[in-house]
């Protein structure tokens, strides 16, 4: 291979997101870090995230598609008749903005849509509007951690446009390929947002993703949805000898459906590059397409002049003009963003960068945290919050199969069990089984007590538990006679449970101490 | 303004259309004297007009996130050539995947 010919394998990916996956729930591909010194790997990412808008982009059809039944969210706009008029859905332009602004983007003062033209049966019009020379954001950046190391991308553009139709592939009674198409999704906001080729590694494009999924879910732009389709990505990869600045021919890859899905196609394709170039080829500019079941990439059919796509300014719809004071007010509505928040927590709440992390993960439970920590300026409260919370909430969490940005308990009531805790009016074993048995509008306190769960003050109940413990275990209590005085502990252990766990330790202890300490 | 048959069938082929011999004559004459009218435009002196990509005096023209009714079902597929499973029904495109935007 020459030297000049930049091996760099630049991958996009265009992200349809719209999972309930989070950082936290991601699971990680464990599969060896493709290690080559001569290739470096130059990744970029293309996302479109659909915009959490009520109504579609450019009519008033409800954006809801996913459980809709099929053409029930249609009209002469979105189905493209002729004569229809359409009309910007101005939270659309508005969330996308939001999503500049949390990037650090310029925003453009002045900015038009444009007719992207194409022919394929989900896309009604023949044109999908969409924006060309003029994008709503431009020249960000998106700094994400990896590997503990902090990465800057760059970020090209965050530009509006609309979804397709869907198509649903069946085969006709007579063995024919047919497609329905369903035009519930036509019309349906989204984002385009183009990185720059600044990533390094498969692990860098997931955790760039991950990163960027976050403060679209906290800044409430898209649901990032990755299996429902509301974030989806594309990549484009390339390869080129170390130390060279040229980039390589890219091959772009599609269809990866999940976090997991990127990083294995990825980390596929940049060894299938560096296969190829290790052997004396050269690689081809092509789209190729993740497999997932098979775990390849494989070239798809380009269509000739697949990028002649003929845009103009679309004439139907005025340009915008986004005055300072738009924007300003636009950037009323950033809340404090994930990487700002992660920090806050450790420097205010005195958490590790792990726990964090976990905490701020989804909004509603970095809100949840402090709500909770709010009621009780309590030295400790922190601490014991986030245990709480990291342990036994998401345990349960999962045990129920909620959402992760769903409690079990509300704020209220961890925050009364805490209160409990804290007061030592609980022990942490019945806090256990209270938290599990707590429903919706109860209280702690009222809980455990409707549940017993309350220490057992009464001497006497714990005296006739103890003497039955020690009736029952002689050799134990012979052994603490005898002067191998932790044996106790076994015997306290017993105790408390014989007192369905109410018991205080301490208090047990004693009795026990008494009971044994007294001659026979 | 005379087209060439290439471009004919370039712009044909994005289009998704097939043409005999005879249409793209056709096409091309047709095309060509369209486009020979809107290049009459050409001879305008432009000099002193400033660029635009609208003609219209309007700018940030929106509306609210609202969802209003949408068309019942039968009119969407009303003049549907096929339908099925209450969507239309097509013949499966080459590659047969979706497209992307």
């Amino acid at each position: 291979m020459e030297a000049g010919s930049a091996t760099v394998i630049m991958v996009q990916f265009a992200i349809f997101a719209r999972s309930l996956e989070t950082g936290r729930g991601v699971e990680i591909d464990v599969t060896e870090t493709i290690a080559s010194t001569r290739f470096e790997t130059v990744i970029g990412l293309e996302v479109h995230a659909q915009v959490l808008t009520k109504s579609k982009m450019y009519c008033s059809c409800s954006a809801e598609y996913a459980s809709a039944e099929p053409n029930t969210h249609v009209c002469h706009v979105c189905m493209g008749l002729p004569g229809a008029l359409p009309v910007i859905n101005r939270e659309a332009i508005e969330l996308c903005v939001l999503t500049g602004l949390a990037l650090d983007c310029t925003i453009a003062p002045f900015s038009k849509l444009d007719r992207k033209n194409y022919v394929y049966p989900d896309l009604p019009k023949g044109y999908q509007v969409s924006q060309y020379d003029l994008p709503l954001c431009q020249n960000g950046t998106l700094v994400f951690e990896s590997n503990g190391e902090p990465v800057t991308a760059g970020i090209t553009r965050v530009h509006i446009e609309e979804d397709t139709g869907r198509l649903l592939h069946r085969t006709a009674s007579d063995g024919s390929d047919i497609s329905l198409v369903d035009l519930n999704r036509s019309g349906v906001p989204l984002m385009e947002i183009v990185g720059e080729p600044d990533l390094r590694s498969p692990e860098h494009a997931r955790d760039y993703l991950i990163a960027l999924r976050q403060i679209l879910r906290y800044i409430g732009a898209s649901t990032g949805n990755m299996e429902e389709g509301a974030f989806r990505c594309d990549a484009n990869v390339s390869l080129r000898e170390a130390g060279s600045t040229e980039f390589g021919a890219k091959v772009e890859i599609k269809n990866m459906n999940s976090f997991r899905a990127v990083e294995r196609a990825l980390r596929y394709e940049v060894e299938r590059q560096q296969g190829v170039l290790e052997a004396g080829g050269t690689i081809e500019q092509e789209t190729r397409g993740w497999v997932d079941a098979r775990g390849v990439t494989v070239g798809q059919r380009t269509k000739e002049a697949a990028h002649d796509y003929r845009y103009f300014p679309e004439p139907d719809l005025p340009p915008l003009a986004l005055g300072a004071d738009i924007v300003e007010r636009i950037a009323a509505r950033l809340p404090e963003l994930p990487a700002a928040r992660r920090a806050r927590f450790v420097e205010a709440f005195g958490l590790g960068e792990p726990e964090a992390a976990i905490l701020t993960g989804e909004r509603e439970t970095a809100d949840y945290f402090e709500s909770v920590c709010e009621s009780a300026p309590a030295e400790g409260r922190s601490r014991l919050a986030a245990n709480w919370i990291l342990n036994d909430l998401f345990g349960l969490q999962r045990e129920r199969g909620l959402p992760p940005d769903r409690m079990p308990v509300s704020a209220d009531q961890l925050a009364g069990l805490l209160d409990m805790l804290e007061a030592d009016q609980i022990s942490a074993r019945a806090a256990k089984e209270l938290l599990a048995q707590l429903g919706p509008g109860e209280t702690a306190i009222d809980k455990a007590r409707s549940l017993n769960l309350l220490p057992l003050d009464d001497d006497d109940a714990i005296r006739t538990a103890a003497l039955e413990t020690i009736e029952a275990f002689p050799a134990a209590a012979d052994d603490y006679r005898n002067g191998k005085k932790a044996a106790i502990g076994r015997l306290l252990g017993e105790t408390i449970k014989r007192t369905g766990g109410r018991a205080r330790p301490d208090a047990a202890r004693a009795i026990l101490e008494e009971l044994l300490n007294s001659p026979s | 303004m005379e087209l060439t048959l290439d471009e004919v069938r370039h712009v044909a082929a994005l289009a998704r259309l097939g043409l005999t011999d005879a249409e793209q004559e056709l096409m091309r004459d047709q095309l060509s004297s369209i486009l020979g009218h809107i290049n009459a435009l050409n001879e305008l002196d432009t000099e002193s007009i400033p660029p635009t990509a609208s003609v219209a005096a309007l700018q940030n023209v929106w509306r609210d996130d609202t969802v209003q009714s949408s068309l019942p079902r039968e009119q969407v597929l009303m003049n549907a050539p096929r339908q099925n499973e209450g969507c239309f029904e097509v013949d499966t495109p080459l590659g047969g995947e979706e497209s992307s935007s």
